[in-house]
């Protein structure tokens, strides 16, 4: 018997015995392949065809893992798209330039032509301090407080628009190396506050939708797990008798993995349909809405790729789903009680 | 091929299902295990089929003393022991032929040797036209032969029958009995619990016999 067991683990020891004339057999191993790759294309049909002779029950599962998946996966193009957009609008940051206090109007519209004068400026605006005073009078709501000060505590500020061809991270860079050391010059900040806060929105947003899509993946594994319960328990006299007569674990389990695998596979192809036709029924309102804002946004779906790796990643979260309910259940049917008494 | 060393076992502190079983099974041999329901008939061929442990003392099948089995080996022993139990244990989901086959495929035998050693079985059987059919088709006496069918496709060195004559009339009852005598003159150690006493009498072969987990009769070593 241990023999019998060795011989099956071991391909070649079995074509010892065959050299020695006890088998007759061809080739063990490519026979032992060919078989075992047979039987997995069996059960892999079989499986299929299970879910296909009951469309309606397939077809909930479906949907159900179809949009537990496309929410996410729809928030992540959505987040891909804004961060188009954000790299678009950081091209137009502004460099602003805070003159020192004993700088004059005068000496600050000299500076202003100077500045105005390089090939990597587009636009210099000046912001006086009294009209600096005012403004911030107007917006910050401290207007008795800035009554007690003594002077105008601001200096004068330049606001420096780069150039078309300086809109890069590295051109920013250098055209504020060029205004921080000019005379006068005592601060200079790139104003990308409205972008950092955009940029902080989106990274926000991009957890939140890691958060969900792990949260949604947790609830497909469990609904593929369920599902997959219930069918082992359809066909716990099938098990009983696969382990009865010398079923592996492995063997037992196979048929519920690919079911599992096949949910997860109509769950992709549903995930997928869903986030095409919310593309092609958003598509139009956000062509006109970014028209309004002279943007270039767009909604970009799937890529073949992305179709790709969105089906893959469903079937594994079917199987794994398929592979918790196994792994609770399947040890459970034990074909001892079914000996009589 | 079989042999019980000492054998115990014990369900709770209050219920004892075998006390020291001592008994050995040679190749070929054909034996009946007989006693009252409760006696241990069960728990004795669960012990061979390792779906349970014994609680001390130890079996052996082939050579391999079972105890200590991991589990993970548990489904390669079980392709060396044919079962045939009393209310057959067919699947009504799939052909007579399908049934049959499910010992190779567990096995990863190639479809090829799948229809030749189905259809052996089933001819051995005397079932080779019905095979195509389900076995809710077929009266108990077929289903029987199905399950037998089943027990001995992949040739195994031992064969257990739980109860195989139960719901049957004498005529059928005798014709598997002489199926199972064929399988041990080929080789096969056949262990079939039954309390169908006159059966045994009529074969007249060594009878082990369970009274409240003791075997009172029978006994013996392989050699003895």
């Amino acid at each position: 018997m241990a023999d019998a067991q060795n011989r099956r683990k071991d391909p070649s020891r079995e074509s010892d015995t065959r050299s020695r004339g006890a088998r007759t057999t061809r080739s063990p191993l490519a026979q032992q392949a060919s078989s075992y790759f047979g039987h997995h294309r069996k059960v892999a049909r079989d499986s299929a065809r299970r879910l296909w002779q009951a469309p309606v029950a397939s077809l909930m599962t479906w949907t159900v893992m179809g949009v537990a998946l496309a929410l996410p996966v729809a928030l992540m193009l959505l987040l891909t798209s804004l961060q188009g957009v954000s790299a678009g609008w950081e091209s137009s940051a502004r460099v602003t330039a805070y003159l020192a206090e004993e700088v004059t109007l005068e000496q600050a519209q000299t500076l202003k032509q100077t500045v105005a004068g390089d090939s990597r400026v587009a636009e210099v605006e000046l912001i006086d301090r009294d009209t600096a005073l005012d403004e911030f009078r107007a917006s910050s709501g401290l207007e008795d407080a800035l009554d007690y000060l003594d002077g105008n505590p601001l200096p004068h500020t330049l606001l420096v628009t780069p150039s078309d061809g300086s809109r890069t991270a590295d051109g920013v860079q250098t055209l504020l190396a060029l205004v921080e050391g000019m005379d006068g010059v005592e601060q200079v900040q790139v104003d990308l506050g409205w972008l950092q806060r955009l940029n902080a929105m989106t990274e926000l947003l991009g957890r939140a939708v890691w958060a969900l899509a792990l949260l949604l993946a947790a609830a497909v594994v469990l609904v593929i797990g369920n599902t997959v319960r219930l069918s082992i328990e359809n066909r716990r006299d099938e098990i009983l008798v696969a382990k009865l007569v010398g079923g592996t674990d492995a063997f037992v389990r196979r048929p519920f993995l690919y079911t599992g695998a096949w949910f997860g596979l109509g769950g992709g192809v549903v995930a997928w349909l869903l986030l095409q036709l919310s593309l092609w029924w958003l598509s139009g309102p956000v062509e006109r809405l970014a028209g309004l804002y002279r943007s270039d946004f767009s909604l970009s779906g799937l890529t073949f790729d992305g179709i790709i790796a969105l089906i893959i990643a469903a079937m594994l979260l079917g199987w794994l789903g398929a592979w918790v309910a196994v792994k609770r259940h399947l040890d459970d049917i034990e074909p001892g009680e079914i000996a009589g008494g | 091929m079989i042999e019980f060393r000492q054998v115990t076992k014990r369900y709770d502190s209050d219920h004892t299902a075998l006390r020291q079983v001592n008994f050995g099974l040679d190749r070929g041999e054909l034996a009946f295990l007989t006693g009252h329901s409760g006696a241990g008939k069960s728990t004795l061929l669960k012990l061979i089929m390792v779906m349970e442990r014994p609680s001390a003392g130890e079996v052996v099948v082939g050579g391999q003393v079972l105890n200590r089995l991991p589990r993970r080996q548990v489904p390669y022993i079980r392709r060396h022991i044919g079962v045939v139990f009393q209310n057959h244990q067919l699947l009504f989901d799939r052909s007579v032929f399908d049934n049959v086959a499910m010992p190779l495929e567990v096995m990863g035998t190639s479809a090829r040797d799948i229809g030749r050693r189905v259809r052996a079985a089933l001819d051995k059987v005397g079932l080779l036209s019905k095979e195509k059919m389900n076995p809710l088709q077929l009266s108990g006496g077929e289903q029987q032969r199905v399950g037998i069918a089943r027990a001995v496709v992949n040739k195994p060195p031992v064969l257990l029958a739980d109860e195989p004559t139960g719901n049957l009339d004498p005529q059928l009852s005798a014709d598997i009995m002489g199926l199972f005598a064929e399988f041990s003159q080929v080789g096969v150690t056949v262990l079939i619990a039954t309390h169908d006493i006159g059966l045994i009498n009529d074969l007249g072969r060594r009878t082990l016999t369970l009274d409240q987990g003791r075997l009172v009769a029978g006994a013996g070593g392989l050699h003895g």
